[in-house]
């Protein structure tokens, strides 16, 4: 029943610093409450086996993008006082989006099946080994498909860099 | 003995082994670098000066507390914890020596084998600049948030070379990520560092860079930030941030030792294991570990009291133009070598 306990506290965990990252007013606390709601995902993978994908997600999302986040959000030091005054276009626009958002959610929650969700069994997959052997066998194509784009991201990135300066 | 009961144990002495070299230290720091300028160093409290660094702990104690009125109190308090708590996480992995024996079970002188042993290590280290940047954000204090962000920058940049030097040691030690089998993997002189000279090089450069240690100590170069990210705290706070600063230091040389220098084994480990008694073999092997990460603690504070500063254009050509592609090239060499012979 401990694992059960603990399901429950990082469910609750992952849920209110969810809600905090939507609530909350000061731009750093969301990102800080982001990187808690992470830590308690990545404390669901550890609790389905997968240790990998766990820690890998920790350096990943936690350890490198909140990072960056943290850094543009200091970097542009926002504040109440310096919160920009928006316009009712904008303000139409975003519920416009959220309302998007909102169907799309509901429609995939639809599709799928409603009722009582059964852990598949707790299993060796998510151990490195593991995983490396279904990439480079069974998922092949989509992994090199990804590589390419991110080294796609990377070289725009520094095109875009090398244009500013000229 | 319960295991956990044993486990609880060893991460208290383990907590405590921490604190106490990361409190001498700071004695040592002071005595080396008074050795290599040719001064006396600190000779009053105590013979030697050895009752020193429980002097400057009361001092740190004793301060007054200080906490900016435009601060962000919460996150203030939050950045030298959150520093602390990272650099106390990392030695939860380290096998500290040969497993230990208590009435006819064996024990492993390791808190937690973990199969991603090596990648946690990574986890911990990136999360340790959020205790810098948020410290140093919630100061609102310019030279704090330029030490802040030339911390991360630092930490993030030279994360990518050492996970790549780290790639080509598991490479060579059966492609096991947890801590325990690579170093199993280096028993007697089969030492990491004789097939990954240049891994080792970059590895313990990115050690450096990572401690915030000079030559890289940038985040608080006091001669053109003041103190950087720890400009505005005083007492005890600041005494958490220089405190993490020696722990990562000692951890940083217990792992160099782990993956380059064969941990706890040393050449003449297995003969001693058939004559003398298991436990003696373990505490030997304890005091062989830690008698390689003196040495390279010594290495730190060495290089610390020789090497000038970086500027900060040199520190970040050098993670990217060269220990990048260096430790690139010396993971596909290795890889391909490894293909040719096997």
């Amino acid at each position: 029943m401990s694992s059960q306990l603990i399901f429950y506290i990082l469910s609750a965990l992952s849920i209110v610093s969810a809600l905090f990252v939507v609530f909350s007013r000061s731009p750093i606390y969301s990102v800080l409450s982001l990187i808690v709601c992470f830590f308690s995902i990545a404390g669901h993978y550890v609790m389905l086996n997968a240790q990998f994908l766990a820690i890998v997600h920790i350096i990943v999302y936690a350890g490198a993008i909140m990072v960056l986040m943290l850094f543009t959000v200091m970097l542009l030091n926002l504040n109440k006082s310096t919160e920009p005054h928006k316009t009712n276009l904008t303000k139409i626009m975003a519920i416009v989006s959220g309302g998007l958002l909102m169907l799309t959610l509901l429609a995939s929650i639809k599709a799928e099946k409603l009722g009582v969700y059964k852990a598949p069994e707790v299993s060796d997959i998510g151990y490195v080994q593991n995983v490396g052997m279904k990439l480079f066998t069974d998922f092949l194509l989509p992994f090199e498909i990804s590589s390419v784009l991110f080294v796609s991201a990377m070289i725009a990135a520094v095109v875009l860099a090398k244009k500013e300066r000229n | 003995m319960d295991p956990l009961i044993f486990k609880i144990i060893l991460v208290l002495v383990m907590f405590l082994v921490s604190l106490g070299i990361a409190a001498y230290s700071t004695y040592a720091e002071r005595k080396v670098a008074a050795f290599l300028q040719d001064r006396i160093g600190p000779d009053r409290a105590g013979p030697f000066g050895l009752l020193q660094p429980i002097a400057d702990g009361v001092k740190m104690f004793l301060k007054e507390e200080i906490i900016p009125n435009v601060s962000d109190k919460w996150l203030f308090i939050l950045g030298p914890s959150m520093f602390m708590v990272t650099a106390l996480m990392t030695s939860a992995i380290i096998p500290w020596g040969m497993p230990l024996e208590i009435g006819g079970t064996k024990f492993n002188l390791q808190v937690a084998d973990i199969n991603i042993g090596v990648l946690y290590i990574m986890g911990v280290l990136s999360l340790g600049v959020y205790g810098i940047m948020i410290g140093g954000w919630a100061s609102n204090n310019k030279y704090a948030l330029l030490g802040a962000i030339r911390a991360s920058s630092q930490m993030i940049s030279y994360e990518l070379a050492m996970g790549m030097s780290i790639i080509s040691i598991l490479l060579i030690s059966n492609g096991s990520l947890s801590l325990n089998a690579i170093v199993d993997g280096q028993k007697e002189w089969h030492w990491n560092i004789l097939y990954q000279p240049v891994g080792f090089i970059i590895f313990i450069i990115c050690a450096f860079a990572e401690a915030n240690r000079t030559p890289f100590d940038l985040p608080e170069s006091e001669s053109e930030l003041i103190g950087g990210y720890h400009t505005e705290y005083s007492s005890m706070k600041l005494g958490l941030f220089l405190f993490a600063e020696y722990i990562n230091m000692f951890i940083s040389s217990a792992m160099i030792a782990s993956l380059y220098f064969g941990g706890y084994n040393f050449p003449g480990l297995e003969y001693l294991s058939t004559v003398l008694p298991n436990n003696v073999v373990s505490f030997i092997s304890v005091g062989a570990l830690f008698t390689k990460i003196f040495f390279f603690i010594f290495v730190f504070m060495w290089v610390r009291w020789t090497i000038p500063r970086f500027r900060y254009d040199q520190l970040m050509r050098l993670g990217w133009q060269v220990l990048l592609p260096l430790s690139i090239i010396n993971m596909l060499v290795t890889g391909g070598i490894l293909t040719i012979f096997n």
